[in-house]
Formats: C-alpha cells, structure tokens, sequence
C-alpha cells in the first residue's frame, strides 16, 4: 500500500515539472520568435503604425491611440468603447448594413 | 501510582445549569491492577476517568501522577503526558468512518513523528496479536461490533500506554464478547498495564481479573473500599 | 528535525484520507477551483503577453503624431501645418500620412486604408492584410472592389497579401498609392490625415510637443508614450470587464469555500473530538487543516494554470480572444508570444492558494479548540 503523501508528492512533482517546462518553453518560444517580432518591429516602422489590430469595428478601437476625444460617442459598428453602456447595447441593424447603397 | 486528593469538577460553574460531577474524591490507585468504577449513570465514572487521563483540569484538588502533580501542568505538557501514558476505549469506539483500519490504529502516534515503518509494523502487529490482521486495509464501517472495539483497543496501544482507560467498553457488546474483552484485558493486567474501567455491567465487575470496585454515586465514593482482592 | 519531517508527513497523509472521505463535495470544489484559477490565469497570460507584445513593437512607432482638430474631432490637416512644423528647432523630419477606414457590408468589416511612404503600390494595385485575405478569399492576382466616395466603384488589383506573422498589426490593412486613396477618399491634393514628426533628440519630444500646441492651437500631438499608455489602460479596462463578469462565478465559489470550510459539518466537529481525545494539540489540529486546504489549493492553481497556458499560448486563447479584443467582425488570428515568467506564476499563486488556505484554517479554530473529554461526554 503506498502512501497518500508518496502519491501527492508524485503529483506535485508532476506539475511543477510541467510548469517549469511550460516556462522554459515560453523563454525558447521568446527567443524563437525574435525574428518575427524584429519583422513587427520593421513593419510599425515602414509604415508608421501606432495601434495593434485586435478590433477593426470602430475607429477608437481600431486605433485607440489616435482616437479624438468624442470618437467613442460616435463610431461603430458593434463598438466596444471605453463607458460600460457600449459595451452591452449593440448598434442598430442599419448602421451594421453599411450606411451606402447596399454592396451585391 | 495515581493519587487523587479531594478532586472536585464542577461543569458551567456559577451558571443556573451547574453541575458537579465530581464532589470531593480521594482515592488511591495502584499501578498494575485492574479497578472498575461501578456507578449508575450520572455518577460522575466518566469524568472522573477524564479526569485521570489528563483530558480535562479538576475544577480543584490535586491529582498525582507516579508522585508527580500533574493538575497544575502547562497544556502541552499535559497533552505530551497524556499521549505516552493514556490508553483510551471509549464506549462508541469512535472510530474514524471511511478510514482504514491499519490508520484508524495509527492516529493517536501521528503528531510523535516516529518513523513511518517502524509505526506501521506495531500497528500490524497490535493488529494480528487482536485478529485483525486481515482486516488492516478494511474501512472500519465494514466491521462488526466486536472488531470494531478490538481496532479501538489496538488504537489505545498504539503509542504503548502504562494505563488504560475504559468507559463502558461493553455496553455495545453481547455477553460472550464482553468476556472475551475482559480476557484481553486480564492478559494486559499480566504484561503489568494499569487498567481503570467505568462500567454498570456485571460482567465486567465480577470477572476474575478485577483487582478492586470503586463505587460512585453523585460523584462521591460510597463506601471506602467495597472489595479487595 | 526528522521528527518534524515525519509528523508533517503523517499530518499530509491523514489530510489526504481526510478529503478522500468526502471525495464528492472535496472533487466539485477542486472543479470550480481549478476552473477559477484557469480563467484568471488566462486573463493574466493573455493580457500581459499583448501588453509586452504591445510596448515592445509600438515602441517604433512615430515619436509624435500631430492631429488636427475641428469642433472637438478629428479632421484632415493641411500641407501647409508640415512647414510650420519644420521650422520648430529640433524637428529633424515631418511627413504626411495618408489613410482611413473602408467599411466592406459585405463581410461587415472595417479595413484600414492607407498610402505607405515608403512601400512603393503601383496604382490601381494594392497590398492587403491577411485577415482581408481570409474574409474576401483573395490573393495574389484578384481583384477587389471598393466604392469610392462618389458611389463609383474601383477595381483593384492585389499585388500580394502581407505576411501572416505580423498579423497581430497588419490584419485589416489595404496598402494603396496616395493617389488612389485620394480618388477613392475624395480628399483634394495638400491634405493629409495627420503628420508624423521625427524629433533629433528623444528628450525634447515633450518640449516639441508644447511648442506645436503653441505655434497650432488647432492641432493635438499625441507622444509615444502616450501610445502605450493607451495600451496599458486599454488591457486592464477589458480585462477588467471579463472579471467583473466573472465576480458573479467568483463570488458563487467564495460562498462554496466559505460554506464547506467555515460550516464545519457535525462530522467534521465528531472527528476533530476525536483527534483531540486521541492526544491531539490544536496546533496539529489547525496544522491538518492547513494541509487540507494546502492540498486543495495547491492542485487547484496548478491544474488551472496549466490549463491557462496550453490555453492561451498552445491553442491561441479560443475562450479568451473574442472578449478581450473587442467584437471584432474582422477577428485577426495571430501567435501570441508567451511573454510570461516566474512573476507572473507567483502573482496567480499568491491571490489563489493563500487566501483559501487560510480561510480553511480560520473556521476551524474554535472546533479545534475542543476540550479532549468531550467525546467522553456525548
């Protein structure tokens, strides 16, 4: 019969070998990935950009480091802005068709 | 070896509920020898064996351990005192459910940090010499009656005991077990362990090993010796 | 010493029967601690590694960028500003960038337009991101549509389609000639959306800065570090939204913890009469009862940390993404650089395991407290 402790050592043993190599593995992934963060580097770089790509649908979210100071009242659609209330009411249907002739 | 001078216990002192429990006991008791405390229920058995077994401070009076007083100790002594003196049989066993056997047995020597072999192969020996042996990975809710109060009794030699205490060890057994617990006991009276027990069972009274009844009522002594063999 | 060692391990062995004895009630609270610890994890693993994803590449973006403003928005700015600018001591180098949003109804999303200085698009041709590429099946050789101002539409030919790897910035982008975002924009010759401006010594930025408010009270210059403080508040805003989401699972786990530590069931008070009646102190009672909950936690922060980081750095944040960047229409998929360390894995297991630990042993003082003879009394 072996002992409770023995097993949960065993346990923790395991995990923190798999923590530790998940660790180790985010440095070599860091290192790894050099070359495409220089790449990322060089393209903000060349083409001047200031803002991360995570949410294209408004203007102060696409770009939140150029937005004016009234942006988040006015864009959309489906905009995530910085007061509570944008986030949990959706814009309406008409402004999400596109405000133009409608595209084939 | 135990001495008790004018032991008083008083429970919810000063409350419209107090109680004496125990009211004023001297009594002397021999290393060795097998004493039984007969007394209706309420008459103050079980507190005085608490009392003995350093599980709780008379409310005054002095109890002496091999001529040492011990009432007055710092807790941790006490509890130090207690855990290599003291063997305890309580009357429901209390055995820890969904444990095995063999842990059940090795409980009271955890926190004396032996080592984990040499614990193991006394509580299998207890366990075998009591006819245990086969049951040691059981969980005690399997148990019978009987079994049940032979893991309770290895439990209480666990951590080798020069006194053993029982509190109605046989209320829950049927006569032909109860005789065999009183055999057992006469065998640890022979390897020279001192044995107090609180019973209102005949059985236990008047079986060949007892060295001496104590009768309580109200938690008094009622007459200074009833018998002396 | 040894002793010690030996208690300690007979005190984590008992725990362990312990909570095997009520493996039902002790596996559901290890679930929902685990599951807790696994989305706080990945919050702090996914926002911190676009944060330093964040501060390490927008750290080449434009030391200053000058805006101009017309009743409280944003407006196009004139040639003519880019002069003025020049003539500001320490200003090494100002130019116009051109570019804007194109909402595409067809895939309900927005793309980011622009005429790059230094990447040469022939005309009538453009560059696209690869989110584009994935919302509107193209590549090299196809050809896109696009509306212009005037409702005529404009054929484009995409001459190629921008590395996937740098995804995380270029997603939504269209590379086009000046001249053909001016055409598609409508926006006449000597205006541009904003001009970046190259300072020759990066302390004076802010000295720069001032003197442009002063010399175009009109204008706002937006600073670098501005940028990234932008990024930095940004992150803990949205995390901090999925937490508040979360509190309501936070605060059902806090009442599960409190309800099975502090209610210390009739047979739990049973058995800690007993361990007392066995010769047991308090202290070992309470140093059971730390190991209980020690042993709970400790599983609990390592299965949901682990889970976290095959969740957000292996699998690429499936749960996580859409909250945290928004409701994008165009969702950029991206390698997230697992920019975590020991600090990080010692923050989660501070806020995680000591505060349930201790709020096991807590409750249980007073029941350990129990005097030795009251198992002789009931």
């Amino acid at each position: 019969m072996v002992r409770k402790s023995t097993l949960f050592f065993a346990f923790l043993t395991t995990v923190v070998l798999a923590l530790g190599l998940a660790l180790g593995e985010a440095r070599l992934r860091v290192r790894g990935e050099l070359p495409y963060l220089r790449q990322e580097v060089m393209v903000v770089k060349t083409l001047q950009l200031t803002d991360l790509c995570l949410a294209t649908e408004a203007r102060h979210t696409r770009h939140p480091s150029q937005a004016d100071w009234h942006s988040a009242f006015q864009s959309h659609p489906a905009a995530l802005d910085h007061f509570p209330s944008g986030s949990i009411i959706p814009p309406p249907e008409n402004v999400r068709r596109g405000y133009g002739p409608q595209a084939p | 070896m135990i001495e008790l001078s004018q032991v008083r216990k008083v429970f919810h002192a000063g409350r419209p509920n107090e109680h004496v429990a125990v009211a004023g006991v001297s009594l002397t008791l021999e290393a060795g020898r097998l004493t039984v405390f007969r007394g209706p229920s309420g008459s103050g058995k079980t507190t005085l064996l608490s009392l003995i077994g350093c599980m709780t401070r008379p409310t005054s009076g002095r109890i002496f351990l091999q001529g040492r007083e011990i009432t007055s100790l710092p807790l941790p002594f006490l509890t130090d005192l207690r855990r290599r003196t003291f063997g305890f049989i309580f009357q429901q066993f209390h055995l820890l459910a969904k444990v095995s056997v063999l842990e059940n047995v090795m409980l009271p020597a955890y926190p004396l940090g032996e080592s984990y072999s040499a614990l193991k192969s006394r509580a299998l020996s207890w366990l075998e010499r009591l006819g245990l042996a086969a049951k040691a990975a059981a969980k005690v809710e399997w148990l019978s009656g009987g079994e049940a109060q032979r893991v309770a009794i290895a439990r209480a030699l666990i951590n080798g005991p020069q006194v053993l205490i029982a509190d109605e060890p046989t209320a829950h057994l049927d006569s032909h077990l109860s005789q065999e617990f009183m055999a057992l006991m006469a065998d640890f009276k022979t390897a020279g362990t001192t044995i107090l027990i609180a019973s209102h069972d005949p059985l236990v009274h008047e079986a060949v090993a007892v060295d001496r009844v104590v009768d309580l009522r109200d938690g008094r002594l009622v007459s200074p010796e009833s018998r002396i063999c | 010493m040894a002793r010690r060692l030996h208690k300690q391990r007979y005190l984590l062995d008992f725990a362990l029967s312990s909570l095997w004895r009520r493996k039902g009630k002790n596996l559901a609270l290890l679930g929902v601690y685990s599951l807790l610890v696994f989305v706080l994890a990945s919050v702090l693993f996914f926002t911190q590694a676009l944060k330093r994803e964040a501060a390490l590449v927008l750290a080449a973006s434009p030391e200053l960028i000058v805006q101009k403003l017309a009743a409280g928005r944003h407006d196009l700015i004139p040639a003519a500003y880019a002069e003025r600018l020049r003539e500001i001591r320490g200003v090494s180098r100002v130019s116009g960038r051109l570019w804007g949003y194109y909402y595409d109804a067809r895939v309900r999303a927005n793309y980011t337009v622009m005429a790059p200085e230094e990447v040469a698009v022939p005309e009538q041709a453009v560059l696209v991101g690869a989110g584009i590429a994935r919302g509107r099946h193209l590549s090299r050789g196809s050809t896109l549509t696009f509306q212009g101002y005037d409702g005529t539409p404009r054929a484009f030919q995409v001459r190629g389609v921008l590395s996937p790897e740098s995804e995380l910035l270029t997603a939504d982008l269209v590379l086009m000639a000046a001249a053909d975002v001016r055409r598609l924009f409508g926006l006449a010759e000597g205006l541009y959306t904003d001009l970046t401006v190259a300072v020759n010594n990066p302390r004076e930025v802010a000295t720069v800065a001032a003197k442009i408010q002063e010399l175009l009270p009109d204008t706002r210059p937006i600073l670098r570090d501005e940028i990234r403080r932008t990024y930095e508040a940004a992150f803990d805003w949205r995390a901090g939204i999925l937490l508040s989401v979360f509190s309501g699972a936070l605060l059902a786990f806090l009442i599960f913890a409190w309800d099975k530590a502090a209610g210390l069931s009739a047979e739990e008070r049973r058995e800690i009469g007993i361990l007392k009646a066995m010769g047991w102190e308090t202290g070992e009672v309470l140093q059971l009862k730390f190991w209980e909950g020690a042993v709970v936690s400790l599983t609990a922060f390592f299965m949901g940390t682990l889970a976290a980081y095959l969740h957000v750095f292996v699998a690429a944040a499936p749960l996580l993404a859409p909250v945290l960047q928004g409701w994008s229409v165009l969702y950029p998929r991206f390698r997230l650089t697992p920019f975590i360390g020991l600090f990080e894995v010692a923050i989660l297991f501070f806020f995680t395991v000591v505060p349930y630990t201790a709020a096991t042993i807590v409750p249980t003082w007073r029941a350990a407290g129990l005097e030795p003879d009251q198992v002789m009394r009931s």
